[in-house]
């Protein structure tokens, strides 16, 4: 099962999606690098609005998360509650 | 697969021997990579190839520790890829090499900078 | 009085009413009038409202978080700039990174705004076109932050002034040029499958992270923060790319074909393009961030799996030349930065052998090739040097005639020899570096046979300044050549060692530090 992976610039605000990130998915992996952290999962990745909103203490819209993110793998859906990546294998 | 296009696809190639003042010549040194890619250099179709080998070929390849060793009696030619043996009192054209011929030669007994074919 | 909230539109609601619901199919002029480019390529689209744009972002999102992106990005600039902050750099050689970048990749950047204006004013789909134009601003903000962030750089060192002018004539920079020359003169459909998918996809991993990390790790706040802030975009970017080839290759069956062999000729000279971050990674960075090598494997190997095994079930095949760069992620570097090395002479950026420290990194991320290979052919070059002999290469070289790489490239079960590959079209011999360049010129022979190849054209006398007089009896064509390029002598070429960058880096390193 191949990994999908979401890459995030290191600051305030992704700390608090990245942790929302790995509370949501059992089997992260963070890879901790100078200015950027990068998490992989086998197959699926979840990031969940509420689970963001109760790490950074306010209202989050996910298409703010768009603002950090440098790169990620999988395909891509997005609903106002979730962004999720997957591959389909 | 030919250029799929919406109107008549015709253009002239750029590298017609018309355009060029002297037909280029493409040489490379097997072995020795040190010089990063083959040559490319503008050689009159009547150079003498003994002229090419004595006159052009220090030049281009005297920087090179092996350069002073070769024994040319030894030298091994290639034109496309195809073994040949030159005849240094005959003329490139007479060889049957013109406009964006490549010639290698190889060096049997060099392999470059501690034999690692640079 | 009884208030009831209104139920607010979700997401997928509010985006098909700003891009779907805003489109219409034009009744008073044909359709095929008002997109004429749609069906000569031999793709067929049956409906475009298939396409689903999974950031379904709209305008008025897309303003705000940009907005946002830019009033970061330059205060760090200003920041950057107020603090003096390229005396933070690891070393004066990583600037030469930078002077590679804006010559090569930034002018990209720009054509790619160009290019997606264009295929999204040609689209009859509302997704994609909206998906386009937000990529074609996107690149533009990319050119202008690039060279704003660079501009600091420019007021303290060599090489950056005339990046514009040298992208257009430097021998090396007709890589990435005609690169994108390529894809923008394809048809819409042929340009998003080679840029927004192989290039924007499967690739840009390994031009970016490079860099971008290349800068975190030494010291570079100026690069790094317009490296992230691009990045943002390009996971928008990544996604279109992967959007619409599923979406190209689930509208009709025949469409694989096509799709598939745009994949192996794009993978192949974007791979090649690429040539010029592996000789960066391991060559050119003070503190490096990874290997070539490991880049590789993490990002096109594993990644690229993962990508590949996903597309399968549309019929689509790992692309031709694949298990060529895999096999090449262990020279390619090595070789690349000889050719430079070779020809430091002509770039208007510095290049140096590696040091002794240099050489532990390399031979300990390439144990079975680097000290057998390479090694030797470093040290030789040191010893020449400190004999006051650096080695410069006085003759021209032979470039692929479609990568147009000088054709240092080795046979891929024989690192050792040259790779050759000849055609013959319209009566004449051209040449390639590999199996991938010669089929692609095979393919389209009417098309390669007009690269304006920089050797070339310095034969047949095209690269002169105006004012040159061949006449006279110190005329020197090299000399010329770089006039024409607008290379200056002894200050934006040759060693590193030498340059006056050097000079000015640690003489003002030295003042930051002391009275």
């Amino acid at each position: 099962m191949s990994n999908v992976f979401i890459a995030f610039q290191k600051n305030e605000d992704s700390r608090a999606i990245v942790n929302a990130i790995l509370a949501d998915n059992p089997g992260a992996i963070v890879s901790d690098q100078p200015a950027m952290v990068k998490i992989d999962v086998p197959g699926h990745l979840v990031v969940r609005k509420s689970t963001i909103e109760e790490e950074i203490g306010r209202a989050f819209d996910l298409q703010e998360m768009q603002v950090h993110l440098i790169t990620m793998s999988g395909n891509v859906d997005e609903t106002d509650d979730e962004f999720t990546l997957t591959w389909h294998q | 697969m030919a250029v799929k296009s919406i109107a008549p696809y015709e253009f002239e190639q750029k590298d017609t021997a018309d355009k060029f003042p002297t037909p280029l010549l493409y040489i490379g040194w097997e072995d020795h990579k040190m010089f990063c890619a083959p040559f490319c250099a503008p050689m009159p179709p009547t150079m003498k190839f003994g002229d090419l080998v004595n006159g052009a070929l220090p030049g281009m390849y005297g920087a090179h520790p092996d350069f002073a060793r070769i024994d040319w009696d030894q030298a091994e030619w290639f034109m496309s890829g195809k073994p040949f043996t030159p005849d240094m009192d005959k003329t490139l054209a007479e060889h049957g090499l013109g406009h964006k011929s490549v010639i290698r030669f190889r060096t049997p007994g060099l392999t470059g900078l501690s034999g690692s074919c640079f | 009085m009884d208030m009831k909230a209104t139920k607010k539109l979700g997401l997928k609601e509010r985006y098909n009413l700003m891009t779907r619901d805003l489109a219409w199919n034009p009744s008073y002029q044909a359709v095929k009038d008002v997109f004429p480019y749609m069906e000569y390529e031999g793709i067929k689209i049956h409906d475009w409202d298939k396409f689903e744009d999974p950031f379904r972002m709209t305008m008025d999102s897309y303003w705000k978080y940009q907005a946002e992106k830019e009033r970061k990005l330059y205060a760090i600039i200003d920041a950057f700039t107020q603090n003096n902050g390229h005396l933070g750099v690891t070393d004066g050689r990583y600037i030469n990174t930078l002077k590679l970048f804006l010559t090569g990749v930034s002018p990209l950047e720009y054509m790619a705004h160009r290019g997606f204006a264009h295929v999204g004013r040609q689209y009859p789909g509302a997704g994609p076109r909206v998906a386009c134009m937000m990529q074609s601003l996107d690149e533009i903000r990319h050119a202008q932050t690039q060279i704003h962030s660079l501009s600091n750089y420019n007021k303290h060192y060599n090489g950056f002034a005339d990046w514009r002018h040298q992208h257009d004539r430097v021998w090396y920079l007709s890589v990435p040029k005609s690169f994108f020359d390529d894809a923008v003169s394809a048809g819409p459909f042929e340009f998003i499958v080679a840029i927004g998918f192989a290039f924007e996809y499967v690739l840009t991993n390994l031009l970016f992270v490079p860099f971008i990390s290349g800068a975190a790790y030494n010291g570079d706040m100026g690069a790094m923060a317009f490296g992230f802030s691009a990045q943002s975009d390009e996971s928008r970017h990544m996604t279109l790319g992967l959007e619409i080839i599923k979406f190209i290759l689930e509208q009709d069956p025949d469409n694989l074909p096509i799709v598939q062999a745009w994949l192996d000729k794009w993978f192949w000279r974007g791979y090649r393009v690429l040539t010029l971050v592996a000789m960066m990674m391991d060559y050119m960075l003070p503190k490096r961030v990874m290997s070539w090598k490991e880049a590789w494997e993490i990002y096109a190997e594993q990644n690229g799996a993962a990508l590949f095994n996903d597309l399968a079930r549309y019929g689509i095949k790992v692309p031709k030349g694949w298990e060529q760069a895999c096999k090449d992620k262990d020279h390619l570097s090595h070789q690349a930065w000889n050719v430079f090395y070779n020809y430091g002479a002509a770039a208007p950026f510095h290049t140096w052998a590696p040091s002794e420290k240099d050489m532990e990194w390399l031979s300990a991320k390439y144990p079975e090739t680097f000290d057998k290979y390479y090694r030797p052919l470093w040290q030789h070059y040191a010893k020449e040097q400190a004999e006051g002999k650096r080695f410069y290469n006085g003759t021209l070289p032979m470039l692929c005639q479609v990568c147009q790489v000088p054709m240092f490239f080795t046979e891929p079960d024989d690192p050792t020899k040259v790779a050759y590959r000849e055609s013959e079209y319209k009566g004449m011999k051209y040449h390639c570096c590999s199996d991938g360049c010669k089929h692609i010129f095979d393919n389209e022979p009417e098309k390669y046979a007009q690269s304006w190849l920089p050797v070339h054209q310095i034969y047949q006398g095209n690269c002169f300044p105006e004012d040159v007089d061949p006449t006279q009896p110190d005329f020197n064509p090299l000399a010329e050549v770089l006039r024409w390029y607008k290379i200056r002598q002894g200050e934006d070429n040759m060693d590193y060692a030498d340059s006056p960058d050097k000079k000015n880096f640690e003489n003002w390193r030295s003042q930051a530090t002391g009275n």
